[in-house]
């Protein structure tokens, strides 16, 4: 055997394992969710194969176009509200201080505190009753006291400001990543010339940050996309259906009334969106992330 | 660093800081309250020290089946990716492969699925091979969700390693393997470690998976409990604050100590390159 046929034998031994895990719990299940879309199977009855037929249904349903508005308005509000927020951070723990380490270790632990958990302590502190966030507005003033999550906008609001809240430093991290590649005599010109920090920021800053920018644009939309701890935690999808999430009301349709057929269409259609999403972001991103195969 | 920022920059740290630990901090304060104060109206700030929330957690709400759940699953999951994980990034950033840049794209894909759009099969597979309420059961799903983020990561990070001390042992007769085990890994151990910290982390924390193939108490897992803690009557705010509080120390100390890694490591996939 030539050497390289042999890497090559050994290559495919040492991924081979990996990518058995990644066919038969990921995508093998994909295809399966594709191909049982096409069928209408409900609880009790027998599989029939309906073509598109599922999808049809889908594209009449007045509660998945309310599920894929709130999931639209939820993923733009919240994205751009991580990246504004993520920029901060990431201006703020790339400067050079005492206890930056520490600023930064303070700043991970919503990232790392588990989604339930947040969920279940923004419920807590936007209760109706015993809230500290009521107790902040309204102090004594206990007949002023807000049900946050019983009212549809601001239930809404509330979902956001738990992702925000957990995500941001995410954004913050990876914005960081690109700060951090920017050599420090690129600003030593303009300062020269007088730019003000703001001017620094907005010309220098920005524009070679546009690439770390779009990658955790890239990652939070997606991940925004298929938000359900957040909403089975803090409100069911309620009030109404005010924030029932594309996720959530496919869990539902799938999980829990067992409209197999009529369920995976949901999922398949989040995933195809997705898709072409993520294709969109990648074009424009340059297919940065796609070219790093290393040599 | 300029002088006139100096006092917008305190204001961002404390922000920043504050924002981020305060919410939480309000919840460990709640544990450690008595029922009477987390039920006062308006709130009570400062709690009596209370350990009522814990004990009744444990002894009431299956607190202790929870946590053992959570370690062994997240523990099993985090050694089975490692173990899958390591070889397969080694392989994508040393050997010659047709590929690679495919394989390395596809794991990229495969972690953007939602996971609505798998669970449903992955459910029937489980059901097949009777691992729904086992712990094996939701190991193996999390072994394929958690390996694309531990290849990538790995993956970088040999991809930095020097080359040349490779190649003098394998000139030297070591087969790949050999040349992975006792020259690579020693040297990659950093890497590892910041794989293993992140996989343990996502293990930890999954709740979707967790909530459906999980249905059995005695089976499920912290984030799961959590999720779906009872009262008799009212929410059992308290309880769920100290089951809360136990689920995420472990991870503010991981956080505490490998704060430098974790950034790395996350950053890794996405920009540097």
């Amino acid at each position: 055997m030539t050497p390289s046929t042999r890497d090559r034998t050994t290559g495919w031994l040492m991924v081979f394992p990996a990518l058995t895990f990644v066919a038969v719990f990921s995508l093998y299940p994909a295809m399966d969710s594709f191909l049982l879309s096409l069928y209408s199977e409900l609880p009790g009855s027998e599989r029939t194969f309906i073509g598109f037929g599922n999808y049809a249904e889908l594209f009449r349903d007045p509660v998945a176009h309310q599920a894929f508005i709130v999931t639209l308005g939820f993923v733009l509000l919240s994205t751009f509200l991580e990246l504004l927020l993520g920029t901060g951070i990431a201006l703020v723990i790339h400067e050079r201080f005492k206890g930056r380490g520490w600023t930064r270790a303070a700043v991970l632990v919503p990232w790392a505190i588990p989604t339930v958990v947040a969920a279940q302590m923004w419920r807590f502190l936007l209760n109706d009753q015993y809230g500290a966030v009521n107790a902040i507005l309204f102090g004594d003033q206990v007949d002023a006291y807000v049900p946050w999550l019983a009212d549809p906008w601001m239930a809404f609001g509330a979902i956001v400001l738990a992702d925000v809240w957990k995500t941001s430093s995410f954004a913050g991290l990876l914005i960081l990543a690109g700060l951090q590649v920017i050599p420090d005599e690129t600003y030593d010109a303009a300062r020269i010339d007088g730019a003000t920090a703001w001017q620094r920021f907005r010309h220098i800053t920005l524009p070679l940050l546009k690439p770390a920018l779009l990658t955790a644009l890239l990652f939070r939309t997606i991940d925004a996309f298929r938000v359900f701890d957040l909403v089975f935690v803090m409100t069911q999808g309620g009030p109404g259906d005010a924030t029932q999430v594309i996720q959530f009301y496919g869990y539902k349709t799938l999980f829990t009334e067992g409209r197999v057929g009529y369920g995976t269409t949901i999922s398949v259609t989040v995933f195809v969106a997705l898709a072409i999403l993520s294709l969109f972001y990648v074009r424009t991103v340059g297919s940065k992330l796609l070219q790093r195969e290393p040599a | 660093m300029t002088k006139p920022l100096r006092p917008a920059l305190i204001g961002g740290v404390l922000l920043a800081v504050l924002g981020s630990l305060c919410p939480f901090l309000w919840f460990v304060l709640t544990s450690f309250k008595s029922q009477i104060q987390v039920e006062a109206i308006p709130p009570t700030w400062w709690p009596d020290g209370s350990l009522g929330f814990y004990t009744s957690a444990l002894s009431e709400h299956r607190l202790l089946y929870y946590i053992r759940n959570s370690v062994i699953v997240a523990g099993a999951t985090t050694v089975i990716a490692l173990v899958v994980a390591t070889p397969a990034a080694y392989a994508l950033a040393r050997l010659r492969m047709a590929g690679k840049a495919w394989i390395l794209g596809g794991l990229l894909c495969v972690a953007m699925f939602p996971h609505i759009v798998i669970a449903g099969p992955v459910w029937q597979i489980l059901e097949r091979l009777g691992g729904l309420n086992t712990h094996w059961g939701l190991v193996l799903p999390y072994v394929s969700l958690t390996l694309p983020l531990a290849v990538w990561v790995l993956t970088t990070f040999f991809h930095e390693l020097p080359f040349e001390l490779e190649e003098a042992a394998r000139i030297d007769g070591c087969t790949t393997w050999q040349a992975l085990y006792r020259i690579v890994l020693p040297l990659a151990a950093p890497g590892l470690f910041t794989a293993t910290i992140l996989t343990f982390i996502y293990a930890w924390n999954e709740f979707f998976f967790a909530l459906l193939i999980l249905t059995d108490p005695e089976h499920q897992t912290l984030p799961v409990g959590i999720a779906l803690f009872q009262g008799e009557f009212t929410m059992p705010w308290g309880e769920i604050a100290a089951a809360s509080v136990i689920a995420t120390l472990p991870l503010i100390i991981i956080v505490l100590l490998f704060q430098r890694r974790i950034i790395n490591g996350l950053s890794a996939g996405a920009v540097k390159g």
